[in-house]
């Protein structure tokens, strides 16, 4: 499968800040790829260097085939944008700025338009400063997806809206796969990454630390796993690879890395088990250890 | 809500103080965060407009040295309409105080309230529409506080320059009474025009409407008082005009205190009206309601460009009104200034000496485009940096991301300073001529002299918008020296030839090459030039924004 996105070792600085360092990222046409990283993490200057907006330092970009710097204005009619900061002008009502910039991608689907502001309830008769952070952002995602274009980038584009409409957010993304277009979805918010996208890419001070599918990253973490056993558990804190070890009696609860596990389940029904839960890893959990991981070296 | 928590538990005796006090809470701590935000830029026209007056009076000695050269500047200037209409009525220009008073009091006020205005709407409508308000306002922060503090930040600026101007021009050997009358009558005017600004931000919801709409009030203000100075018969008309007060206080020519008193009342009233205007509407809302606008965009709107002429038609249209009124104005005024210049033997030989009465009044349409030219480059450097205002807003990436180009963009913005320039260039012309060859009747012959007078003019706005693109091309965080540009080339036209600065110095302003129609003889040459410079300050600040990032 072709590449929508490759971008690699890509840097990007702005005066004495180091904005990016190296970042690799690559999207397959037709996924929808979760972008995650913490604030100021670098996602918002690898989105704008993907629309040509900023000037890479170093490293390749290649965009839906071409380079977005170079060919900015040619890309742009086969994509839509949504920024994470929406900002209206004031005299222009929702409804003006939804066509003007379906327009100005080059065409827009009346039909389809029609049907968002219905399901995302927006007013389109309001004005710039009218509408608050939420419905501003809804007015740049009804701009983008009511038109037809091959690739969306969306930046955070849910922060601001209330749970029900990123249900109908994440539904309409759905519409989006099902249709065959490829999404390249900054988040930071886990949930929405999980129930959305085919692979992530999660990037920590400008860098990318991890990529794949969520199966893939999940056999790089550990699971939770809580037991009653038979009897008082042996040697399990000496086992290599398992943390937070906690026994009450006979019941234990640990985390363990999923290397480990064969091993250490071996040892368990040794003992005899009675019951047992394992759950796997969130996201929240997985994204928890490379931000931790990141302060523990910080603060050495 | 807290009002309510605040009054309940205070004693019975106090409520009404601790209430009033509650809605000044946190005054104290918004003047220090204005102070902090304008720690350079508020130093800056404190200095530059204290200590400009000094800095002419001190040339007064070496330009006029003698009695007889100083009686008849006296003769020539305070009998000449067309300087009038510039600097104000010249009193005693005998000495070096009223000369100082009358070439910069007007000026200097004008320059005051300006400034007052927009350190007004900066730390009120401004933190408003940005949202930073909120932020404060959830903080223990009174409803009046934002625009007190506004108030006392803007008047100590007024203060300090009036003080400047007082002890600078004591320093400089000058009366002390004219001194005081002075800096007191520019001071006041700041104040004045802080009242107007505070009421215009409970009127406008954005900054920019609240900044039009009081800079439209200084605006008329200026040209009632040009208009009512050089006519004869109206000159009443500077009476309704607070900078026509300033000048009649008659600073160095036998101060007339009481003026000063007339400005006091207007600045009292018109901050009390902001006062009273603001708890009538909501934080972030206006008193002039936002309507709904349609629910779709008419099929027009679907380029760059439309984009951009939604975005400049209210400033475009606003700019155009003034500049025909100018132009009326100055055209109604022109034939009458013969009839100014008064009966005594010393005037008419002094008039007959000047070229007569066609000399006289072609100089004076000579100094009217050379003025609608200046006026006019403001607005070039207004709407370029309309472009840096969209790119901060970031309301520049969602086009951009689009199939626009961002020489496609930046072209659709461009049109403004190129070509709105010229049709205010042209609609003040066309004003002027039309109604000068009325009066004379005359038109078919005035109305192209004029026009043409006029718009010899552009390639010097030209430059000043050119030089504005180079700015936001090149060192976009600091386009707003754009101002200081403009703002230099128009004292140094102005200024630089009373102060007898060298040739070299006063050939910077591209106004200085301009030639002075319709007195003068037309020569193309300059005009090239100055087009061939504005053309390559306009590509060279394009190329530049092609390339460097956004944001």
């Amino acid at each position: 499968m072709d590449n929508a996105i490759s971008v690699t070792g890509l840097h990007k600085s702005f005066g004495r800040t180091k904005a990016l360092d190296g970042l690799d990222l690559s999207v397959a046409t037709g996924e929808v790829h979760g972008f995650l990283g913490p604030n100021g993490s670098g996602k918002s200057t690898t989105v704008r260097v993907l629309l040509g907006l900023l000037h890479a330092d170093r490293g390749t970009v290649r965009l839906l085939g071409g380079d977005p710097w170079r060919d900015a204005a040619n890309l742009h009619r086969r994509l839509a944008y949504v920024p994470g900061d929406v900002n209206l002008w004031p005299n222009l009502s929702g409804g003006e700025v939804i066509d003007l910039l379906g327009r100005l991608r080059g065409g827009l689907d009346q039909k389809r338009r029609a049907e968002l502001v219905e399901r995302f309830e927006l007013d389109p008769r309001k004005k710039g400063r009218t509408y608050s952070k939420g419905n501003r952002q809804k007015v740049a995602i009804v701009a983008a997806l009511a038109s037809r274009v091959e690739l969306l980038i969306m930046d955070e584009p849910t922060a601001g809206l209330d749970p029900l409409m990123e249900a109908t957010f994440q539904e309409t993304i759905q519409e989006e796969r099902e249709q065959g277009r490829t999404v390249l979805l900054s988040s930071h918010i886990l949930a929405e990454v999980e129930a959305l996208c085919d692979r992530v890419s999660i990037i920590r001070n400008g860098r990318t630390v991890e990529t794949g599918t969520l199966a893939q990253l999940r056999h790089l973490t550990r699971t939770s796993i809580s037991a009653e056993l038979a009897g008082p558990p042996n040697g399990l804190s000496t086992l290599e690879n398992v943390h937070d070890l906690k026994v009450e009696g006979n019941h234990v609860r640990f985390d363990v890395e999923t290397a480990a596990l064969d091993r250490v389940l071996k040892q368990l029904t040794e003992v005899g088990v009675r019951s047992l839960t394992s759950q796997p890893p969130t996201l929240e959990e997985l994204f928890l250890r490379h931000y931790t991981d990141d302060r523990a070296v910080a603060r050495k | 809500m807290t009002t309510g928590t605040m009054t309940t538990t205070t004693t019975r005796d106090r409520p009404v103080r601790v209430e009033r006090r509650h809605h000044l809470a946190g005054t104290w701590q918004l003047v220090r965060l204005a102070l902090r935000r304008d720690r350079i830029v508020l130093p800056i026209w404190v200095l530059v407009l204290g200590l400009m007056a000094s800095a002419g009076a001190g040339a007064y000695e070496t330009l006029y040295p003698t009695q007889a050269e100083r009686e008849s500047l006296t003769a020539v200037m305070a009998n000449n309409p067309s300087v009038s209409l510039i600097y104000g009525p010249a009193y005693d220009l005998s000495t070096a105080g009223g000369f100082t008073a009358w070439r910069y009091g007007t000026l200097v006020a004008t320059f005051l309230a300006l400034a007052c205005i927009f350190t007004m709407t900066r730390h009120t409508r401004q933190e408003e529409d940005t949202g930073r308000h909120e932020l404060l306002a959830s903080a223990v922060v009174g409803r009046y506080a934002a625009l007190t503090a506004s108030v006392i930040v803007a008047g100590l600026g007024s203060l300090a320059t009036g003080l400047l101007i007082t002890v600078s021009l004591m320093g400089a050997g000058l009366p002390a009474a004219g001194s005081v009358a002075f800096g007191a009558s520019t001071a006041l005017v700041g104040f004045v025009f802080i009242g107007i600004a505070a009421i215009a931000v409970q009127l406008a919801e954005y900054s920019r409407t609240a900044n039009g709409i009081a800079s439209a009030v200084l605006g008329a203000a200026f040209i009632v008082r040009a208009v009512g100075d050089a006519s004869a018969d109206g000159s009443w008309l500077s009476w309704l005009s607070p900078i026509g007060w300033a000048t009649r206080v008659r600073a160095f020519a036998d101060e007339r205190w009481w003026v000063l008193a007339l400005l006091v009342a207007a600045a009292v009233v018109l901050t009390g009206a902001g006062y009273f205007l603001l708890p009538k509407r909501d934080v972030g809302m206006s008193l002039i309601p936002a309507r709904p606008g349609p629910a779709a965009a008419a099929p027009g709107l679907r380029s760059p460009f439309a984009l951009a002429w939604r975005l400049h038609r209210g400033a475009l249209i606003g700019w155009t009104v003034g500049f025909a009124l100018m132009g009326a104005m100055y055209g109604s005024l022109a034939a009458g200034i013969g009839d100014i210049i008064g009966d005594s033997e010393q005037s008419r030989q002094m008039f007959e000496r000047l070229g007569g009465a066609d000399a006289l009044v072609d100089a004076f349409i000579g100094m009217t485009a050379l003025m609608v030219a200046m006026i006019a480059s403001l607005y070039a450097v207004q709407s370029t940096l309309r472009m840096r205002a969209e790119e901060s807003a970031v309301r520049v990436e969602p086009l951009l991301a689009t199939r626009v180009s961002r020489l496609g963009w930046a072209a659709s913005h461009l049109v403004f300073p190129l070509l709105g320039t010229a049709l205010l260039l042209a609609v003040a012309g066309f004003c002027t001529g039309l109604l000068h060859g009325l009066r004379v009747g005359d038109v078919g012959g005035q109305l192209p002299s004029v026009l043409g007078a006029t718009m010899a003019q552009l390639p010097a706005v030209w430059v000043v918008a050119g030089l504005a693109v180079a700015l936001f091309g090149f060192l976009p965080k600091a386009a707003t020296a754009a101002w200081a540009v403009a703002a230099a080339f128009v004292l140094l036209s102005m200024f630089g030839p009373i102060l007898q600065l060298n040739q070299a110095v006063l050939n910077v302003s591209p106004f200085q090459h301009v030639p002075n129609l319709p007195a003068a003889e037309f020569t193309a040459t300059p005009l090239v030039w100055l087009t061939v410079l504005a053309v390559a300050f306009t590509g060279a600040g394009l190329a530049a924004f092609r390339r460097r990032d956004i944001g």
